[in-house]
């Protein structure tokens, strides 16, 4: 299992909710300080990955947000035209006008088109050396199958032409476990695991693209071990809660209720995390992919601040 | 439980006297048990017969609702189910999972203009393509699905469960763009015969690029599918455009739902300001997995700081001989409170955020129902209904 910083092109997926945008600007901020060149995109551009550096909107050109991070987000369109006039260098009679309007056909008619434009430009950045790592913010659980696979989709329902003669570098480049891999962000719930576990067996038989491992977020702390779990259902007692009322001056029950909501909510989500980790231990898709926990953040509020915190739990778990 | 007088403002009060509600939101915010949860709490409390269809559930969803995991249709919800969580239903609740692909092909099968016609788009290629990829081909057909159940009018009420979209707009534009593509300048050019492609002089640079970049043969059979596509088109912009009339019909309205988190209350607030834009009512906002109240309840947090402050003397001498934790060892149990303490204050500053949160949405609707966070899973109908009678007033 290659070290997950001496990959070029990483895919952040996982299902809806799970901080996909999250993790993915904590890695790349973490790669940053690491030294490496780090160009971080967000595909579905909704604007998240702006609020977590706390910088303006992103756009399809890469900007330095922070030293050696660059954010950008997907525009398949704007792809499409960079890559037809710089590389292919169509001429000028191809100009913007009918190319839009092609290019809306294409990816209206032929499914992948848009997908395999977008995975493109990524791959072109690690083609050309232009960054050490790619972090991509990518779609959710439920449509990265798509884009990952749009290779060779194309592949297979296009016999020539230019869309055709570019899938062959990309495939290299995706199929390639040193280079690229998915990352897939869960939480411990029921729904997020589920989706996990279908999506690795998924990305098995229908990508060419290798698994670089899981991000489990929002791991609840543990409160108490097995002793004190007794202790605190003993101090649970209607005596004991007369006393402490005395001495802090009102009700203490909503107090102990909160680390009863706690308990609770770390037991029922281990109970997810068990089936992740044996699901993904007993190996159903080949190699046991790596796991890495995430601690739950109890942040005021999300920004960079909060970025920060999440590269740094990523550091100390990558670390360790 | 008794049938309250059903109070303006409340979620039971809109469903009442909808035919069919949409429930829409962020990915992630548990949108298919809030769907499962009104149609049962309906089917209890209104009576009739009630459809929830949904995409693609937690398998332990589709088992707390006592239903096989099939797309055969709409399948009963067993009486029994009801009887388990204690409840006696005055209706019927009927659920049913969306299948993509089939709802494609029944609807190729009913536009088409003979059966040769529909057996050689279901044969082509490109159709197998997208009717089970394309992702905004789930958005179409399940407003699509939506409309074909409600004329048939066999239900009092449909709840639908709207399919993950990477936007929440998606799923309402669906009509919009399939109706637009029909008509498109694009589906002309395509499907002009090949060779009388180079006379319009205008259209030559659309033909060379997309042939540069897509290849002549790959052109042509999407043209030679988008011929015989053509055939539809009739019906499905006809339908199109009546499916887009029912979404904004006073029978609808909408119910969006969303956690405290900020992207999910981002993008919520979003979808709110764009409901009236297209016309469509939106008729309460869920928020779903709310912290307790009384995580804010005032001066909570100086006794949590008190007890932490404490911990050691209480301790000791709760574990004195005489004490109600006589036996016990005082470190130990200086441990649990002091733990109880940072735990306390932990959970509050999430719970102060929610609360910011929530003040941060745009607009709120007039009807606005929280469900607080259960420690477990719905795993059973109970745990539906439990959810259902949170949302219900």
């Amino acid at each position: 299992m290659p070290d997950l910083f001496d990959r070029k092109l990483l895919f952040v997926t996982g299902k809806g909710g799970v901080g996909k945008t999250t993790v993915s600007a904590g890695l790349a901020l973490l790669a940053a300080s690491k030294g490496k060149r780090t160009l971080v995109c967000e595909l579905d551009a909704k604007g998240d990955l702006a609020s977590s550096f706390e910088t303006t909107p992103t756009r399809f050109e890469e900007r330095e947000v922070l030293p050696n991070l660059w954010a950008m987000s997907m525009d398949a369109e704007a792809s499409l035209r960079q890559y037809l006039l710089l590389q292919l260098r169509l001429p000028r009679m191809a100009g913007i006008g009918p190319l839009a309007r092609t290019f809306d056909f294409v990816a209206s008619a032929a499914p992948g088109v848009r997908e395999i434009v977008s995975v493109g430009k990524l791959c072109w950045e690690v083609r050309e050396h232009h960054y050490d790592l790619v972090v991509v913010d990518a779609v959710s659980s439920g449509h990265i199958i798509g884009q990952l696979a749009a290779p060779q989709a194309i592949n297979h329902l296009v016999q020539v032409g230019l869309v055709r003669q570019q899938t062959g570098w990309m495939l290299d480049i995706l199929s390639d476990p040193v280079i690229s891999g998915v990352l897939i962000v869960a939480t411990p719930e029921e729904m997020p695991v589920t989706e996990t576990l279908e999506l690795v067996g998924r990305l098995a038989t229908e990508t060419t693209v290798g698994l670089a491992g899981v991000v489990v977020n929002r791991v609840l702390p543990e409160l108490f071990g097995a002793r004190e779990e007794q202790v605190f259902e003993a101090v649970c007692d209607p005596h004991v809660m007369e006393y402490l009322r005395g001495a802090v001056g009102g009700q203490p029950e909503p107090l102990l209720d909160a680390a009863r909501l706690m308990v609770k909510m770390r037991r029922s989500r281990a109970a997810h995390l068990e089936r992740l980790r044996e699901a993904l231990a007993s190996g159903q898709a080949g190699k046991v992919p790596a796991l890495i926990y995430l601690p739950y953040l109890f942040l005021r509020s999300y920004g960079l601040r909060s970025t920060r915190q999440i590269a740094g739990a990523l550091s100390a778990e990558l670390e360790n | 439980m008794t049938v309250a007088k059903e109070a303006p403002g409340t979620v039971e009060a809109l469903v009442a006297a909808k035919e069919i509600v949409v429930v829409c939101g962020p990915g992630g915010v548990g949108k298919t048990t809030v769907a499962a949860a009104l149609a049962a709490m309906a089917a209890c409390h209104q009576g009739g017969r009630i459809l929830v269809v949904t995409v693609d559930p937690a398998r332990r969803l589709a088992q707390a609702l006592g239903l096989p995991l099939s797309h055969r249709g709409a399948e009963r919800v067993p009486q029994s189910a009801f009887a388990g969580a204690g409840a006696a239903p005055r209706g019927e609740l009927w659920a049913e999972m969306l299948d993509t692909k089939q709802s494609w092909d029944k609807l190729v099968a009913r536009h088409a203009p003979g059966p040769a016609t529909v057996q050689r788009i279901l044969d082509n290629p490109l159709y197998q393509n997208i009717s089970s990829h394309f992702v905004q081909s789930h958005d179409y057909i399940a407003v699509e699905r939506l409309y074909e159940l409600h004329s048939e009018g066999s239900y009092d009420l449909i709840v639908v469960d709207t399919p993950p979209t990477r936007n929440t707009v998606d799923f309402l534009l669906a009509p919009e763009r399939m109706a637009e593509f029909f008509s498109s300048r694009l589906l002309r050019l395509l499907t002009v015969p090949y060779r009388s492609r180079f006379v319009d002089i205008a259209s030559r640079p659309f033909y060379y690029v997309a042939d540069r970049i897509l290849g002549s043969q790959f052109l042509e059979d999407i043209a030679e599918f988008f011929i015989l596509f053509q055939t539809l088109s009739e019906g499905f912009v006809a339908r199109a455009s009546e499916v887009a009339r029912l979404l904004a019909d006073r029978r609808t309205a909408f119910i969006v739902v969303s956690t405290l988190e900020a992207v999910p209350v981002r993008e919520a607030g979003a979808f709110i300001g764009f409901l009236p834009e297209k016309h469509l009512h939106l008729g309460a906002l869920v928020l779903n997995r709310v912290l307790p109240p009384y995580l804010l309840e005032s001066g909570l947090a100086e006794r949590a700081d008190q007890l932490c402050a404490l911990a050691g003397e209480l301790a000791h001498d709760l574990c004195s001989a005489g004490g109600p934790l006589s036996g016990y060892e005082p470190a130990l149990v200086g441990r649990v409170l002091g733990e109880v303490c940072t735990n306390f204050n932990n959970i509050g500053v999430v719970a102060r955020r929610e609360a910011a949160q929530r003040s941060e949405l745009p607009s709120t609707p007039v009807v606005v129902a929280s469900v607080p966070e259960f420690a477990e899973d719905v795993h059973d109908l109970s745990g539906v209904l439990e959810v259902g009678r949170h949302i219900w007033s």
